[in-house]
């Protein structure tokens, strides 16, 4: 299935700065968790966002949701600037963009029933909804998501890891959003569980139209899951294309070294690759340049 | 890297290790009965997720698990001859450390961030080695130089907040490999780095292996890792071993429904979008150990499960028409089963 063209996200020059301030008070100085960034996700289209702990993948996924607001630049949703909507409209556009964590544990409340949990999306949002009908929401976002209705009542302690990422799944598309940021969403799941949330995301996606923000650092899962894919290093977006271009083809040195370095789950070309790896010292790789089409839809920081 | 089986003792022999934790809801059987040896020099991958008991068999040998809760509830574990859970504490802990290192997931937890990393890596070098404090710290160096840690001279006095990620779990194999060990544990070393530095530690370990010559146990539930470092693998599930063979072998000819499972359901890297399926994943979830099922404990999620299956654990016995060595506890005959199905396909 090909993604529409139009984009429902556009993230334009987006920089995220932390004043640094050493402990005696001196000259403040600060860090750039994210600089420049701009991108778009079409609507029906799953964008990948990999690259190294610390190179800004989780700061552009709170940027891009306003949990924590960009230093600079322009998030807009579906055409709107979300820096410039009030409290309250803000408010309303949050039941449209979602985000999924990658500890579902630590999202959920112990003391909460689940049924409670997903069910109080609608007390917050659609206070015109009665109990009866509120009952009956949650337990059709249960059998989407794959759980059973009657487990409702229980609590996040009763539930598997896949089980209670499946169910802050369900909250997430409780309010009907065009679009959820899934941090690291199968990163703390255990790996015979990960296919299955995998799946999970991509039928919603085809019934529900929904964008995704896909953040990971497993590379497999996001050459099968997202139909283009961005390289962050050092908070730069260094490389951007559709996800086979970018895998079958890349162009950066960054994006070379990390693709290069997932291992192969087959005995003789894995011992290879360690081989040749062992053999080809690592080059340093230089910062600076600008993103520049290489080929249609292939973006590449080059230095001129 | 595929030696010959030799006929000598073996560096690491586990006979039916049962190990289980008391709680309120009685006990858990986290580990049922694993039994594996390991040759000197050999790399032995273990495959498993959470509640396999891949990690706790390998704190129970160490001495490690928190008694109570925790029990070892029967079994042996000779190393060199000598069975690790007899030895008096003080014995052990010349083991550990010394003869036997270790190094795990999280090593901001493992090292103690109020001591400086020369005084981490000098403390098994006094205590084992019998180095004096200048040789102790003279080696410290090496080894930091050893795990490629630049300008290790300048970094000794540093505390580990000082150190990213992967420096950290450098400095914990420079501790772990400190007196030369015949057996390096490393359980989830990898999970918790980036896949770059990742590559690096991978080949680190390569190198000291061959430098040191040591054997290795390598916990994972990276198929890949897996693939490129061991000798043999075992998958483990619910405490048990369910599958255990020459590496080769494990990937080109699975035998266990679970590990045929897990290969299945990993993406390819080098295949297109272009004409994909949905990935191929396992049903259900692992089990709860404080009721595991009875029978094969992976049953309950194979599609291929025979009614045998959901009564009586299989034992893990010589896979017919395998490779020898590669074992399997199956009731089912999954080669037969697939030969069937690529039948009905044509």
């Amino acid at each position: 299935m090909r993604a529409p063209d139009y984009p429902i996200v556009s993230v334009r020059n987006l920089s995220k700065h932390y004043p640094l301030r050493s402990w005696w008070g001196g000259k403040a100085s600060v860090f750039r968790a994210v600089e420049d960034v701009s991108f778009d996700i079409r609507a029906g289209e799953t964008l990948g966002l990999v690259g190294e702990s610390g190179s800004g993948k989780s700061t552009i996924g709170r940027a891009v949701t306003m949990l924590n607001p960009p230093t600079a630049g322009t998030v807009a949703f579906e055409g709107t600037d979300l820096a410039k909507l009030s409290p309250r409209a803000m408010r309303g556009m949050r039941a449209r963009i979602q985000t999924v964590f990658q500890d579902p544990y630590a999202a959920l409340n112990p003391r909460m029933s689940v049924g409670d949990y997903v069910s109080e999306a609608f007390k917050l949002h659609r206070p015109e909804m009665g109990r009866a009908e509120r009952r009956a929401a949650v337990a059709g976002l249960f059998e989407r998501v794959g759980l059973e209705p009657r487990f409702a009542g229980r609590f996040p302690h009763q539930f598997s890891g896949g089980q209670r990422q499946r169910i802050c799944i369900a909250r997430a598309i409780a309010l009907k959003p065009s679009f959820i940021v899934a941090d690291e969403p199968i990163a703390a799941l255990d790996v015979s569980i990960q296919a299955q949330v995998v799946n999970l995301l991509q039928d919603l996606q085809a019934e529900l139209g929904l964008s995704y923000l896909f953040i990971s650092h497993d590379l497999r899962m996001v050459r099968y899951l997202c139909h283009r894919v961005a390289v962050l290093w050092r908070g730069r977006i260094v490389e951007l294309a559709e996800s086979d271009a970018l895998y079958d083809d890349p162009r950066h040195p960054y994006t070379q070294r990390l693709l290069g370095a997932v291992p192969v789950p087959d005995p003789a070309a894995e011992r290879a690759r360690l081989a040749a790896e062992q053999a080809r010292p690592a080059s340093p790789i230089a910062e600076g340049g600008d993103l520049v089409e290489v080929a249609p839809g292939h973006w590449v920081v080059t230095r001129s | 890297m595929s030696d010959m089986p030799r006929l000598e003792t073996p560096l690491l022999e586990v006979r039916d290790l049962a190990v289980a934790f008391d709680t309120d809801g009685g006990a858990v059987h986290a580990v049922n009965g694993v039994s594996y040896a390991l040759r000197e020099g050999e790399t032995l991958g273990i495959v498993g997720e959470s509640g396999s008991g891949k990690s706790v068999h390998v704190l129970a040998m160490l001495g490690l698990i928190p008694r109570p809760p925790g029990r070892i509830t029967g079994g042996q574990v000779l190393f060199r001859g000598r069975d690790l859970l007899t030895l008096p504490e003080k014995a052990l802990r010349k083991v550990r450390g010394g003869e036997i290192g270790f190094v795990f997931q999280d090593p901001m937890s493992s090292l103690n961030p109020g001591m400086t990393v020369a005084a981490q890596i000098v403390e098994p070098l006094r205590i084992h080695l019998g180095l004096d404090a200048r040789a102790a710290r003279r080696r410290a160096r090496e080894l930091l130089d050893l795990v490629r840690i630049p300008n290790a001279a300048g970094r000794l006095d540093q505390y580990p907040h000082e150190f990213s990620g992967g420096q950290r779990q450098r400095v914990m194999i420079a501790i772990g490999i400190a007196c030369r060990p015949k057996l390096l544990i490393a359980d989830e070393a990898t999970t918790a780095l980036d896949v770059t530095v990742q590559a690096e530690i991978v080949a680190l370990v390569q190198e000291l292996k061959r430098e040191i010559g040591m054997a290795i146990i390598w916990i994972t539930h990276d198929l890949g890792v897996v693939a490129g470092i061991s000798d043999t693998v075992q998958v483990m599930y619910a405490g048990r071993i369910l599958e255990r063979g020459p590496v080769d072998d494990i990937f080109a000819d699975p035998r266990s429904a679970y590990t045929l499972g897990l290969l299945r359901s990993l993406p390819d890297l080098t295949r297109g979008r272009a004409g994909r399926g949905r990935l191929r994943q396992i049903e259900g979830a692992p089990p709860d150990m404080r009721a595991p099922p009875p029978g094969d404990p992976f049953a309950p999620r194979n599609a291929y499960a025979t009614p045998r299956c959901r009564t009586e654990a299989p034992p893990l016995v010589q896979a017919a028409g395998a490779a020898p060595g590669h074992l399997v506890a199956a009731w089912y005959d999954l080669p037969a089963i697939l030969a069937r199905e690529a039948e009905e396909a044509r």
